[in-house]
């Protein structure tokens, strides 16, 4: 029967914080991005690597020009995309969409904000 | 109604994974994965697995004969602080392998290690072997397998000397679950021979290795010594596979995945198209040829394109009796890694295609970007559990004549 975990109180993470812990075996990582908290199973879609637990980057872009050139790479300030360490697997943190595929995802967690405090359910 | 109990999770130690988190944290669901397939009870052999030999390359260069060159190399390390290892052309690759340090463990494994009493790559080692479920693991070095492009054939010979005396000093004598081949200077023919000659029958010591990054014709009568030496110890020879901005053929390609993509297959092509027309499997027929680390995906390309091509042409190969992809079946091994595993339907062609079921070897290549777990063979839905059996360990078992008892601690 799925559980309630207490994660912290909702002011302790900042914009980029996260958390990754295990709820008695299962794995999760909760993360506050651009306001909004988000909550994945620390397992990739890819190889069940610990995906919670890599590096954030903005989302790199190649912008073309109006003559159809690229000169330099970008970041989309937009998206953060969670990567995971062991093969770089980049997931949009926000909607656990890889970039590369929309067949994989990273599985959400669900997670509730209540009298100041996130909890999520496993 | 019962308000629900609230759990209290614990935090993992590693919030986010860096270069100094421990290798055992980084791999621990592959702990688990390999748990819950009970890999305890398979013997499993990585093939081919790495350590970064440049962390400890002012170890090495003291292995150097040359009195002169060793005490260069050692100044050189003295003094230069920051400076590239003495002796080694590397690559520009080298720099972008870890995608700007989205995968840290690629740019190093600078975890605390607290046990002096044996090399700290003996360590690293053991620690990855009992996160894989691994119970041989060969040990490959990574930036000196480009040396077969140094534009000093003298010096490919004195660090491959120095590096394969310093590995059996200071890792294959303190385990027996770690395995080497020792890295041969093929460039320099009669210096390869020298090093199977002094070699064979060392602790750990279950093959030998040509990094495959070189211009050289594997076909050339210069080498047939070496091959007839190698095939008279029965060990396996085998050819490791590595990219090159310098090769002209892929000087155009300007993303590091397209150079990997293509970089890590490419000189396996080259090298075993040749091994092949020239009719090695037949004037070697007892040699055990491992093509390493290209993938498979590239060889039923090569097993289609030259049973096509051999057709018409037969009189320029007037060894083969047989067509080139029976040859590439029934005389050639194959690592695993990085298994092109998107097309399950594809995969399953390949393995058939290669015989898998005697001629295909599980590697990891540990701790590269695209390192492979047991689990991609486990999880097959095709294979039979026997052939699981023998493309994780029973087939190395065989070709090294390793002994097939479990021995891992998972």
């Amino acid at each position: 029967m799925p559980k309630p975990y207490l994660v912290c109180r909702s002011d302790e993470l900042k914009d980029g914080d996260r958390r990754v812990m295990s709820c008695d075996g299962t794995e999760v990582g909760v993360f506050k991005v651009d306001g909004q908290f988000v909550a994945w199973h620390n397992e990739c879609p890819h190889r069940s690597g610990p995906v919670c637990q890599g590096r954030m980057y903005k989302r790199v872009l190649e912008p073309i020009d109006s003559d159809g050139h690229v000169r330099a790479l970008a970041y989309d300030e937009n998206v953060t995309n969670i990567v995971c360490s062991w093969h770089g697997y980049e997931f949009d943190l926000k909607t656990g969409a890889n970039q590369g595929t929309d067949k994989i995802k990273l599985r959400k967690v669900k997670l509730e904000e209540k009298d100041g405090h996130i909890y999520v359910v496993v | 109604m019962n308000q629900p109990v609230v759990g209290v999770p614990q935090m993992l130690p590693a919030q986010v994974i860096d270069t100094s988190t421990d290798s055992r944290e980084i791999l621990k669901h592959a702990r688990v994965a390999a748990r819950r397939r009970n890999l305890q009870d398979w013997f499993v052999v990585d093939v081919d697995a790495h350590h970064v030999e440049t962390v400890s390359w002012n170890e090495v260069v003291q292995y150097i004969e040359d009195p002169v060159i060793r005490d260069q190399a050692i100044y050189f390390h003295k003094d230069r602080i920051g400076a590239p290892p003495y002796g080694l052309n590397g690559d520009l690759g080298l720099r972008y392998q870890s995608v700007g340090g989205r995968i840290p463990h690629q740019d190093g494994l600078r975890e605390k290690v607290d046990d002096v009493s044996v090399h700290r790559d003996v360590t690293l080692t053991r620690r990855a072997m009992d996160s894989l479920g691994v119970d041989n693991m060969v040990v490959f070095p990574t930036p000196m397998l480009f040396l077969g492009l140094h534009p000093q054939p003298e010096m490919e010979v004195w660090l491959s000397r120095a590096y394969n005396k310093w590995m059996q000093e200071k890792l294959l004598s303190a385990d027996n679950r770690i395995k080497f081949l020792a890295v041969l200077p093929y460039n320099t023919p009669e210096e390869a021979e020298r090093v199977v000659k002094e070699t064979a029958g060392k602790k750990g010591i279950i093959g030998y290795a040509i990094p495959s990054t070189r211009h050289a014709p594997v076909h050339h009568n210069k080498y047939m010594r070496l091959y007839s030496m190698i095939e008279e110890t029965g060990m396996p020879l085998s050819f490791h596979a590595g990219y090159h901005w310098d090769d002209p053929s892929l000087k155009t390609v300007n993303r590091f995945l397209g150079m990997h993509a293509l970089g890590f297959a490419w000189p396996n092509i080259v090298h075993c198209t040749n091994w092949i027309l020239n009719g090695m499997p037949v004037r070697f027929p007892k040699l055990k040829v491992i093509w390493i680390e290209s993938g498979i995906a590239w060889a039923p390309f090569l097993m289609q394109r030259l049973d096509d091509q051999f057709l018409m042409r037969p009189s320029e190969a007037p060894h083969l009796k047989r067509l080139p992809s029976e040859y590439m079946r029934d005389h050639c091994w194959y690592t695993t890694q990085p298994m092109e595993s998107n097309n399950l339907k594809a995969l399953e062609c390949t393995l058939d295609m290669i015989k898998a079921d005697t001629q295909l070897l599980y590697a990891s290549d540990w701790p590269h970007f695209d390192f492979d777990l047991p689990s991609e063979i486990t999880d097959l839905p095709f294979l039979s559990e026997q052939t699981k059996r023998n493309i994780l360990g029973l087939n190395a078992a065989r070709i090294f004549n390793l002994d097939p008892t479990p021995v891992k601690q998972l």
